[in-house]
């Protein structure tokens, strides 16, 4: 379902659920500290709603455990939080977050060691994309959504088939994926989810200057993209990860019938359950090797 | 002994025997045993059953000649196998050559493939349409395989020209037509066959049709009984056509009782003149005695409409009027030999129609059981995956990067909360970021953009290969459809098991190591504004060359290691 371009609102009016990455097991090992994180980003949110009356602004918390809305600006609830040094909404959002946290850290459990802490990006994109389908669905009149990911956690590979689901609807929906990656490598799967949605990836050199980052890049709605030229990146990582055991690869087995992709040449595929013939001598195998390479 | 036959002179030239065989002949040999007790003999089995034994002075005789004719005997097993092996693909029918020259027309990229590589014999021509099997199946179903039928219109029912001069109507026949009204009027076929060319001229024979037909237009029956009294043939073409009337009779009798036709008064037009359509207000009467000359348009709509729906009986196309009847006769005498055992097939039908006839009363219930419908959960497989990926993530370690964490949980948890609260007390930053930085960031940000906007362009969606001179972007996208029908080839013919395969992994690998100058000649004719933009591109194609070529090496390497053990057979 496309967005219609609204008829009574502006061009540039914007609405942009934004995914915070509150990985408490990130945040303790970057080199910006969580409090500066939050003074840019919250500078940044007053500023969206600054362009434009009628912007909207969403904001999800991705955590470790788990993914809830913290802040809407539509909503009405933000009179309640008083507080004489800052913004009554940022004040709000503060709150929220807070309690969010604390849930969080509730949720979580005993993990064996070794495993990649990555917060769940899957969760908190999914909810964005139900949250923009319930914005479609609620009339002509609507902003242009987007998504603007703010991570830094790496990517959790055994999320790779879902998140790569969420990215395909996305784009059938036409809803452009923003992404800030702050932290230290690269994350294949924001690079990804921008190319395939038309969306805009940076990864700012410089966190001392974040809020600069966000207001030149990622305040630009999405008409004005047209016309103002944002910061392009060379290549993309275009890497799976294979369905047996999430490593990332590039060169593998494909399925034939359901296109899964595998490290190791399987009796079985795991998704279809359709049974791969023996190598034959003339003929190709129902497995063919392919090359995925990185493209320029 | 020679290769081709085997001479045995007795050295007694007294004794009888000579013997001179062929080693086509012979099929096996079986021979005893040395440490046995038996004597050394050589049994030579030719492939009419029969033996020819000999006998030896001593084994070491025997080993030799045992020994000879073995590789004898292997050499012609080998030859016999090998016309087989190497084109068993050479007969190939003319529809489908045909096809394949369609295609190779209709697809330049597809032509130029096949220059490339069948014609300077790197695939054969079998292999390069191995892999093309659904473009050629969808080339032959294009074509139709139906049999055009009737054309719904009554193309029988043609309005001749006029001259306005003189008097004279023309009438345009064509064989199409001729056919259509034959088939439509079993009678003036009849008529056609008997008539001409003995009785009158097919001219002739035309003309009284139409005048016929125009007696019919003008419902004059009056005048057609009187015109069909003088003239004999005439009235052959006014009678009622007696040849349908028979089939009809045949076809009543033949009608399925089970069908069921059960009709009420609503459905009931045949006994009402002109079923009941009224033509100019008034219900026509009609007089029996020229009954037999009138036709009405519904009667001939509904021949023309059986006729349409039986289908055509010839097919092919015709010259002239006489082959057409011919044609039409012919394949009516074979339809009616199909129906002559009438005694079998009537008592079929009726067995057929006893068991068909349902008894209600005797029917079972009808609860078949239902396939159960099979849903997967989609939760089972992401479980799985999840259960998966905790399992191995253990021990990959390699590889991915990790958070190195060692603090416990409640500590982190409770560390970002500290940071929230210390903003909450403080406020803002301020300011929330320096100026220095600010600008610096902007500096970077707008030379970066401003140099990608030149080398790539401005849209992240834009490919490289737009803004390249078109013939380079022809040649680099030709290279690149080449080198992945090499690959293409190249990994299908992995492990290799057959000297074929391993012919056919040579030739394809010296037309891979012949694409990196190609790519070098390209990277060098380009203008030098774009070269940097060529140079982005040819790597991933090196890549692939490079992957290919290294396994092909390794491959061989191990090969060559083996080689020692196997030293007959297996290449």
């Amino acid at each position: 379902m496309a967005s219609a371009p609204s008829k009574l609102y502006a061009d540039d009016v914007s609405l942009v659920v934004v995914l915070l990455d509150t990985n408490p097991f990130f945040w303790s090992s970057s080199s910006l500290s969580f409090s500066q994180f939050l003074s840019h980003v919250l500078a940044f949110f007053n500023a969206i709603l600054t362009l434009n009356q009628l912007n909207q602004v969403v904001v999800i918390a991705t955590g470790y455990n788990s993914c809830d809305y913290i802040f809407d600006s539509a909503s009405d609830l933000n009179r309640s939080f008083e507080n004489g040094r800052m913004p009554v909404m940022s004040s709000s959002l503060l709150q929220k977050l807070e309690e969010f946290l604390i849930k969080d850290e509730q949720l979580s459990k005993e993990e064996p060691e070794g495993r990649i802490k990555s917060s769940l990006f899957l969760g908190s994109l999914s909810m964005a994309l139900c949250y923009i389908q319930r914005v479609f669905r609620s009339g002509a009149l609507h902003p242009h959504p987007r998504i603007l990911c703010l991570q830094g956690s790496p990517d959790g590979p055994e999320q790779y088939v879902a998140i790569m689901n969420a990215i395909f609807s996305a784009q059938r929906s036409e809803v452009p994926i923003d992404s800030c990656y702050i932290g230290a490598q690269n994350s294949a799967f924001l690079q990804q989810a921008s190319y395939i949605t038309g969306g805009v990836h940076h990864k700012p050199q410089n966190l001392d200057g974040l809020f600069q980052y966000l207001m030149t890049i990622f305040a630009t709605d999405l008409h004005s993209r047209s016309f103002i030229h944002l910061p392009k990146p060379v290549g993309v990582d275009f890497r799976a990860s294979c369905f047996c055991h999430k490593n990332t690869i590039d060169m593998g087995y494909v399925c034939s019938v359901c296109l899964s992709i595998f490290c190791k040449h399987h009796k079985k595929c795991s998704t279809c359950g359709s049974v791969f013939g023996q190598a034959q001598s003339e003929a190709a195998s129902a497995s063919d090797k392919k090359r995925k390479t990185p493209e320029t | 002994m020679t290769l081709e036959k085997i001479l045995f002179q007795p050295h007694n030239p007294k004794s009888a025997g000579k013997l001179d065989v062929e080693f086509r002949y012979i099929k096996g040999q079986k021979h005893t045993k040395e440490g046995s007790n038996k004597p050394p003999w050589l049994n030579l089995t030719n492939n009419q059953n029969g033996s020819f034994i000999f006998e030896f002075e001593n084994y070491s005789d025997l080993q030799d000649c045992r020994d000879f004719v073995g590789k004898v005997l292997a050499k012609s097993g080998e030859v016999s196998e090998k016309p087989t092996v190497a084109h068993p693909d050479v007969q190939l029918s003319a529809a489908e050559m045909e096809l394949r020259i369609k295609l190779l027309q209709e697809d330049s990229e597809l032509q130029k493939l096949h220059k490339q590589f069948v014609l300077s014999g790197v695939l054969t021509e079998a292999e390069f349409w191995a892999t093309r099997k659904k473009l050629l199946d969808r080339e032959a179903s294009k074509k139709i395989k139906q049999r055009l039928g009737f054309k719904s219109a009554m193309v029988s029912d043609i309005k001749p020209s006029t001259d306005g001069r003189t008097n004279k109507v023309t009438f345009n026949l064509t064989p199409e037509i001729i056919l259509q009204i034959f088939a439509e009027k079993p009678a003036v076929h009849r008529a056609f066959l008997s008539y001409v060319p003995n009785k009158m001229s097919e001219r002739n024979f035309w003309t009284k049709y139409f005048r016929a037909e125009y007696l019919h237009s003008t419902k004059n029956s009056i005048a057609a009984a009187a015109e069909a009294a003088e003239d004999e043939e005439l009235a052959v073409f006014l009678k009622q056509d007696d040849i349908l009337a028979s089939e009809a009779r045949k076809k009543i009798r033949r009608v399925d009782p089970t069908l069921d036709m059960e009709a009420d008064e609503g459905d009931d037009y045949t006994h009402l003149p002109d079923h009941g359509i009224f033509r100019d207000g008034s219900k026509e009467m009609t007089e029996s005695q020229n009954e037999l000359y009138k036709r009405t348009l519904s009667q001939d709509i509904n021949r023309h409409a059986a006729v349409v729906l039986e289908g055509r009986a010839v097919d092919a196309e015709f010259e002239d009027t006489k082959a057409v009847a011919e044609a039409l006769a012919q394949s009516k005498r074979e339809s009616s030999n199909k129906g002559e055992p009438d005694g079998d097939t009537n008592r079929e039908r009726l067995d057929r129609l006893s068991r068909m006839t349902e008894i209600e009363d005797l029917q079972g219930s009808n609860n078949l059981p239902l396939a159960p419908l099979c849903i997967k959960d989609p939760r089972d497989y992401f479980d799985s995956q999840q259960a998966n990926a905790l399992r191995t993530s253990r021990d990959a370690l390699g590889g991915t990067e990790q958070i190195k964490c060692s603090l416990s949980i409640p500590e982190v948890y409770s560390s970002l909360r500290e940071s929230i609260s210390s903003i909450k007390a403080m406020g803002w930053k301020e300011p929330i970021v320096k100026p220095e930085a600010a600008h610096q960031v902007f500096d970077a940000l707008t030379n970066s953009i401003s140099n990608t906007k030149h080398n790539i362009g401005k849209n992240p969606q834009e490919s490289v290969l737009d803004r390249l001179p078109r013939k380079t972007k022809e040649e680099l996208l030709h290279i690149w459809t080449s080198i992945l029908e090499l690959l293409k080839h190249f990994w299908a013919s992995y492990p290799i098991t057959t000297s074929y395969l391993y012919a056919k992994v040579n030739r394809l690998k010296d037309a891979m190591s012949n694409i990196y100058p190609q790519l070098e000649e390209i990277k060098g004719s380009v203008p030098s504004e774009f070269r940097h933009q060529v140079s982005l591109l040819v790597p991933p194609m090196h890549q692939a060359l490079d992957a290919a070529i290294q396994h092909y090496e390794a491959s061989m390497q191990k090969r060559s290691t083996q080689s020692g053990e196997k030293p007959n057979g297996y290449v």
